[in-house]
């Protein structure tokens, strides 16, 4: 390792010129040194400029942004004054960028191999006769199964994390001394994520890379960083080792972000960090964290504060370091409310399929065949009133499709559903009655999809109250004004529209689009995962919350565990479609008996550096489920033998109402105990 | 707690229209739109001459003091009868425009929701008559209906509705696929009170774009009817049939053509540069500055 920086960042700053003509800052003096072999996470909300500052690292800033002051050096010059075919040379060669989103990144209309051909005629010496060979290696080097037939295959054909593999193997094709990775594993599965993250950090030791990882996550960043960047409003407020700042940060915004992250060992609610950041270009005299801070004086909001060297080598942007170690960060005692014991039941779900290939009008003159097996098969769920159950399973394990059908989106191939009162629903929302549709709500995954862009906060929240209440007038703007009450937002919300609301803000608009309803049963779709922790933090609090005083059952789908495990009674693991795992949540998260439990929850990641998931070598996802046996059969580390390909297990129960599918028997799985 | 007074509306299009005109593109372009609005509505009042009147003295006279473009083949003031020349395609595209544009918008917002074997079955017979030159059916109805603006504008109405179904179907299906729709489905909203409330709002703005272009391609059409000798029936000025009647003299007296090509081309040249600068405003148009 050399000891002259690889990329050497001084006093950045990057603003855009707002409409009044001014320079808007939105990175502030930015230092960051990364040597060869090093690696750095550079953490913050969204908003705080660390996407702006990966891409500044390359020479690269987004369309009306420009340098304000201070230099990027890569290798001894300034990317920024280096001519077009220097950068094109450096760039995706020497200096690697993988993307958030790398489906998006590839071209879909060239095979795989078309496009590492390209990545490798443009920055490998290689002869081109070698390049099919080198290809093949890259692909293994980044651990995907059968690299000669991924080779031959399109984007699409690709799951998520396969084409995020891809993306890294295209860095590698030039034989990087640096990459760049803006939240490479965000959207993907634990366990996927996991992998990769092992593979980044193996790559990095093997090939003495030095890498900057942009994260919001500082799970993933003590998994894979030697030191931790935090940038808060566009300015480093903390720095050091990864170890330090995660076990004493010296900052309190760090140890904020580090307590709103929900974990398994524990069964409060995290804290949430209240407040927003400042937006760029707002008053910048004192320390831009003082309006959040629990330990601002008058003095923080007078001076900004300097860099200072503290005592773990970290330095932060403080005034009082000292009394950080002494604030509160406990869960936010909030004890989480229960489920009463034996309450009737809320909603019953009996043997439902769900398929999404339909024959066609064209199909169904032809002779039948077998088509594949339904995406969805055999749920069977019973939820007592006022319960959260929460559905588990990585992304295609048919959580959000089940969630789908119980709204009557997507009417089931077979079973049915029936209310706490015993009436069946209609398969198809059209045939419900209207007393039907109010008890049942749905949020959705991303409140920019599921707001309506050209209606106002008030219009939105008019729509349930005037379909089920029929109310119109004064009268509509009042309860809407009490809709907004229960997700603690002000009436002066009611006029703004969805573009002029933070993330936050936007999802408890329709939280509160839903419980202006009055519903019995509220339906989330991973509600929390657009948000950033901090925010998340605080909307597990208003579930929680909204939970104890309304009686309210949830069903809660997420692919986070931790998520799951800090809001859910009873959980419900699903595998391609099927059932595992049903248990009260303590129990499973305690003592996960099924296999495909183990195997999740060993690949969550906790921003603790003792911390290392325990991940099976040959664990790779699949795009669909298996025709008969076990779902799990292809992936077990445990499996059996022939009876797992043939027959499906049978439900063993255990104490508590909790049940899994294997044909282990539930005493033995319990004693293999986790880990 | 009182619940906040109402808001005010209107705001958006006020900006919109303040957007467009702080552009060149859309200054031009309002700037040449108002004008012929404004001579369309006053010319009758303004022209120096009577439209109609003969002059058989000066039969295909030069530019001068008293007739500034000079006169046509039969000694009418050609002056007079380019600023009356756009009273009647105005009139019958400005009724038409809309009315194309609510049909066809509707019907391809619904088509947009609705799918199934009702929008195969249409979008190909829209596909289907999008092969055709777009003059043949609207001759072939004018020959059954015979002229006139009682039978131009419901003509041109639906013919120039049916490419618009198509746009505001792939409007309608970028919507669709939102989740505001499921939410809305989920709530139990009927189909139409979907469309007014969810889709509607957030298609007008490419409907706006359409029509501003739907509107030019209609007054050249009008035009093109017009020359063919379809359209106004003489005496009455029109610019299609100006030119109809003059090109045979091109080579004598240019101005005759000239006089009503340039009012044609300028207004058509004016609606489109709004239709940008409304684009743009709207930001519906993502791409890098037009030239102007």
């Amino acid at each position: 390792m050399t000891t002259q920086p690889l990329i050497d960042i001084r006093g950045l700053c990057v603003g855009f010129r707002g409409r009044s003509g001014s320079m808007l800052p939105v990175l502030h003096g930015i230092d960051l040194q990364v040597c060869r072999g090093e690696s750095i996470g550079i953490v913050g909300e969204s908003g705080s400029g660390k996407s702006t500052l990966a891409l500044a690292a390359m020479g690269y800033l987004k369309h009306g942004l420009q340098r304000i002051s201070g230099e990027v050096i890569y290798n001894g010059a300034d990317m920024f004054t280096r001519t077009a075919a220097e950068l094109a040379r450096i760039r995706g060669g020497q200096l690697g960028l993988i993307p958030q989103n790398s489906g998006q990144a590839l071209t879909p209309t060239l095979r795989i191999g078309r496009q590492l051909d390209e990545a490798l005629r443009l920055h490998c010496a290689l002869p081109a006769g070698a390049h099919t060979a080198r290809a093949i290696d890259l692909l293994t080097q980044v651990r995907l199964p059968d690299p000669a037939a991924i080779l031959r295959r399109y984007p699409h054909e690709l799951s998520g994390g396969q084409q995020q593999r891809v993306a890294i193997a295209m860095a590698l094709a030039g034989e990087p001394d640096a990459l760049l990775l803006d939240e490479p594993t965000t959207g993907l599965d634990v366990t996927t994520q996991a992998h990769i993250l092992e593979l980044l950090r193996d790559l990095a030791r093997t090939r003495n890379m030095a890498m900057v990882y942009v994260s919001h996550d500082l799970g993933v960043i003590a998994r894979v960083c030697d030191r931790v960047q935090v940038l808060y409003a566009g300015e480093t407020v903390l720095e050091g080792p990864t170890r330090a700042v995660l076990k004493t940060p010296a900052h309190p915004y760090a140890r904020g972000l580090l307590a709103s992250i929900p974990r398994l060992g524990e069964s409060t609610l995290p804290r949430a960090l209240e407040g927003r950041p400042p937006s760029p270009g707002s008053d910048r005299t004192g320390c831009a964290f003082a309006p959040r801070c629990a330990l601002a004086t008058d003095h923080c909001r007078a001076i900004h504060p300097p860099m200072v060297q503290g005592g773990t080598g970290q330095e932060s942007r403080c005034l009082y370091p000292e009394q950080i170690a002494q604030m509160d960060m406990s869960g936010s005692g909030a004890p989480l409310s229960c489920c009463p014991r034996n309450s009737p039941l809320a909603l019953a779900l009996d043997t439902i399929a769900i398929r999404y290939d339909r024959p066609g009008s064209f199909a169904r003159f032809m002779p039948a065949r077998p088509g594949p097996p339904a995406t969805v098969d055999d749920i069977t769920l019973t939820i007592p009133q006022g319960e959260t159950l929460g559905l588990v399973g990585e992304s295609g394990s048919g959580k959000s499709t089940i969630l789908k059908t119980i709204a009557g989106l997507l009417p089931p191939a077979q079973g049915r559903i029936t209310l706490g009162d015993g009436t069946a629903l209609a398969p198809r929302v059209d045939k419900r009655p209207p007393d039907q549709l109010r008890r049942i709500q749905m949020v959705f995954q991303n409140p920019d999809e599921s707001l309506n862009p050209r209606h106002s906060v008030a219009d939105i929240l008019a729509q349930p109250l005037s379909l089920y209440f029929g109310l119109a007038g004064p009268e509509l703007r009042r309860r809407a004004t009490e809709a907004l009450e229960t997700v603690r937002l002000g009436a002066h919300y009611l006029d703004r529209r969805p573009g002029q609301l933070s993330g936050g803000e936007k999802q408890r608009v329709a939280i509160a689009r839903a419980f202006a309803a009055a519903p019995e049963i509220v339906l989330c779709d991973e509600i929390t995962s657009a948000l950033d922790v901090s925010v998340q933090a605080a909307v597990l609090e208003l579930l929680n919350d909204l939970k104890a005083r309304h009686k309210t059952t949830f069903v809660f789908v997420s692919h986070d565990l931790t998520v799951v495990h800090a809001l859910s009674d009873r959980v419900a693991v699903l595998y391609q479609g099927r059932l595992c795992e049903i248990g009260p949540s303590a129990t499973v998260y305690a003592a996960p008996s099924h296999p495909y439990t183990e195997v999740l929850l060993n690949a969550v990641l906790e921003p603790d550096p003792d911390h290392a998931p325990h991940l099976l070598t040959a664990d790779v996802a699949e795009l669909s489920p298996p025709a008969c046996g076990c779902p799990f059969q292809r992936r077990c580390p445990v499996k059996l033998g022939q009876r797992c390909d043939t027959d499906t297990p049978p439900w063993q129960k255990g104490a508590d109402g909790h049940a899994i599918r294997c044909h282990i028997p539930l005493s033995e799985l319990n004693k293999t105990g986790r880990g | 707690m009182t619940a906040p007074a109402a808001p005010v509306r209107r705001t958006r299009a006020l900006t919109t229209l303040r957007d467009m005109a702080a552009r060149p593109s859309g200054a031009i372009g309002l700037t040449l739109i108002t004008l012929h609005l404004i001579i369309a509505l006053i010319s009758p009042w303004i022209a120096p001459f009577d439209y109609k009147e003969m002059n058989s003295a000066v039969i295909l006279g030069n530019p001068g003091a008293g007739h500034l473009l000079g006169t046509d083949h039969l000694g009418r003031d050609v002056f007079t009868r380019v600023l009356l020349g756009g009273r009647e395609a105005l009139l019958v595209t400005g009724i038409a425009t809309p009315i194309a544009m609510l049909w066809g918008g509707m019907l391809g917002v619904l088509l947009g929701l609705r799918g199934g074997w009702i929008d195969e079955v249409l979008m190909r017979l829209v596909d289907a008559f999008l092969a055709l030159p777009g003059i043949l059916p609207l001759l072939v109805l004018i020959t059954v209906f015979g002229s006139g603006n009682e039978v131009l504008t419901p003509t041109l109405a639906f013919f120039f509705g049916i490419p618009v179904i198509r746009v505001a179907r792939a409007a309608a299906h970028e919507v669709v696929a939102r989740d505001f729709i499921s939410a809305a489905r989920a709530r139990g909203h009927s189909p139409l009170s979907i469309v007014r409330r969810e889709i509607l709002p957030n298609v007008t703005d490419t409907l706006l774009v359409e029509g501003a272009m739907r509107w030019s391609w209609m007054l050249l059409g009008f035009s093109a009817l017009s020359f063919l000798g379809f359209g106004v029936a003489p005496p009455t000025p029109d610019w299609g049939l100006m030119v109809s009647d003059a090109r045979v003299y091109m080579s004598l007296a240019p101005w005759g053509v000239l006089g009503p090509m340039i009012a044609l081309s300028s207004l058509i040249i004016g609606i489109n540069l709004t239709a940008d600068a409304l684009a743009k405003a709207l930001g519906l148009d993502q791409g890098r500055k037009a030239v102007i």
